[in-house]
């Protein structure tokens, strides 16, 4: 039954990202709207996997992946990026920092349940 | 004397029944081998017959076994045609599924508040990260001055959007015409200051255009629209219209009730003193 938090400040990518997670079986969505809000539901709940978004107000995704990252407790949470930058050296960077994998929005639903899966599933 | 010929006759008598008896056991002995013979003969006959009877049985069987297999095999083709189209169709009904999502998602965010900027942050919102836009504008049509104007933009300041005539350029005929502009080449680059987007979407409540969202670029990873593109734009084009005018009216009217019962308040104060 795996936790997957979500990342993110826009609802509308929330809701949407939280309507393909909940199709996984047994999942559990836990949602933040920020990098510091993520932090915070790290240290309430077990989270699984981390769905984030890289431009957000108060932290950003980057610097959330480098965190957890350099945390002990968390530091084996896969992390999926899922932004609107889609150049190369963007996903590279967010790769060289720890990220699992990187989806550029527009985001297939499809191809994120797949993804997450892969990754869930060892 | 004449007993003597008569032993004598009666000996032969006896001789020649002797010899007939030997003669017949002769013949029933030949009669025995050959009917011996016979039977042989008839027992081989009949266990070669069984061996044909059985080949042909077994010639028939395999025959049967064989039309069974070839039945099976056209069963298991035409089963396994059949999962390939429920494949298919899973795999149509899932990105349908996931088309609606991205749809109701959409609309249910549209009409989930009442506040006008709250209205265009998701408008934007949904601009970038449902279609894959990078410089887009929202802009409304003033009544007074007849212009669009713009009032939400996303990697663009509002600033350098210029204001746009009802009726002119790419973006005041698609708000005269209602109609949607999809340039060609969605990867070209549409010019801001020239008001020539790649793709122009009218914001309509019924035949009335109240604004357009014009689009100057996308994202560089986005290759081109798909069908959800269109579905969205054609929501955009009646929800968007409908949350953006409906929340403009209620920001309006909640401003003028405020103001109105500032002056109720100061009349009421001005009676009692």
């Amino acid at each position: 039954m795996p936790n997957i938090l979500i990342v993110e400040d826009s609802p509308t990518m929330r809701q949407l990202i939280s309507f393909a997670m909940r199709r996984i079986q047994g999942s559990k969505v836990i949602e933040a709207t920020d990098g510091v809000d993520a932090l915070k539901k790290l240290s309430s709940e077990k989270v699984d996997l981390i769905l984030a978004d890289i431009n957000m107000p108060v932290m950003d995704g980057l610097k959330l992946v480098s965190l957890v990252r350099g945390n002990p407790i968390y530091k084996d949470i896969p992390i999926i990026i899922i932004t609107t930058e889609g150049a190369e050296e963007d996903k590279k960077k967010a790769l060289a920092i720890g990220a699992n994998a990187y989806l550029p929005k527009p985001i297939q639903t499809q191809e994120l349940i797949k993804l997450v899966n892969s990754i869930l599933g060892g | 004397m004449e007993r003597e010929s008569n032993i004598t006759r009666k000996a032969d008598e006896f001789l020649q029944i002797f010899r007939k008896g030997e003669e017949f056991t002769h013949e029933l002995l030949k009669e025995n081998e050959k009917l011996r013979f016979r039977v042989a003969q008839l027992e081989e006959t009949i266990a070669q017959a069984g061996d044909e009877a059985r080949v042909k049985l077994y010639d028939e069987r395999i025959k049967l076994l064989d039309d069974e297999l070839n039945s099976l095999k056209e069963r298991y083709q035409r089963v396994e045609e059949e999962n390939k189209d429920f494949a298919n169709k899973y795999i149509e009904v899932e990105e349908e599924n996931n088309n609606l999502a991205n749809l109701y998602v959409a609309s249910y965010q549209l009409h989930s508040t009442l506040d006008f900027n709250e209205v265009l942050k998701i408008v934007l919102e949904i601009v970038i990260n449902l279609i894959g836009a990078e410089k887009f504008a929202v802009l409304l049509l003033e009544d007074k001055t007849n212009e669009l104007v713009p009032v939400g933009a996303e990697g663009i300041s509002l600033a350098d959007i210029p204001k746009v005539r009802f009726g002119e350029g790419i973006i005041g005929n698609a708000a005269k015409e209602g109609e949607s502009y999809f340039s060609g080449d969605v990867h070209s680059k549409g010019s801001i200051a020239d008001n020539k987007p790649i793709v122009c979407i009218p914001l309509k409540i019924k035949e009335h255009v109240i604004g357009v969202i014009a689009i100057y670029s996308l994202l560089i990873q986005k290759e081109k629209f798909s069908n959800i593109d269109y579905e969205l734009f054609n929501l955009l084009a009646g929800h968007a219209a409908t949350a953006i005018f409906s929340s403009r009216l209620y920001t309006q009217s909640e401003r003028k009730l405020t103001t109105i019962q500032s002056f109720m308040d100061l009349l009421k104060e001005k009676q009692r003193r």
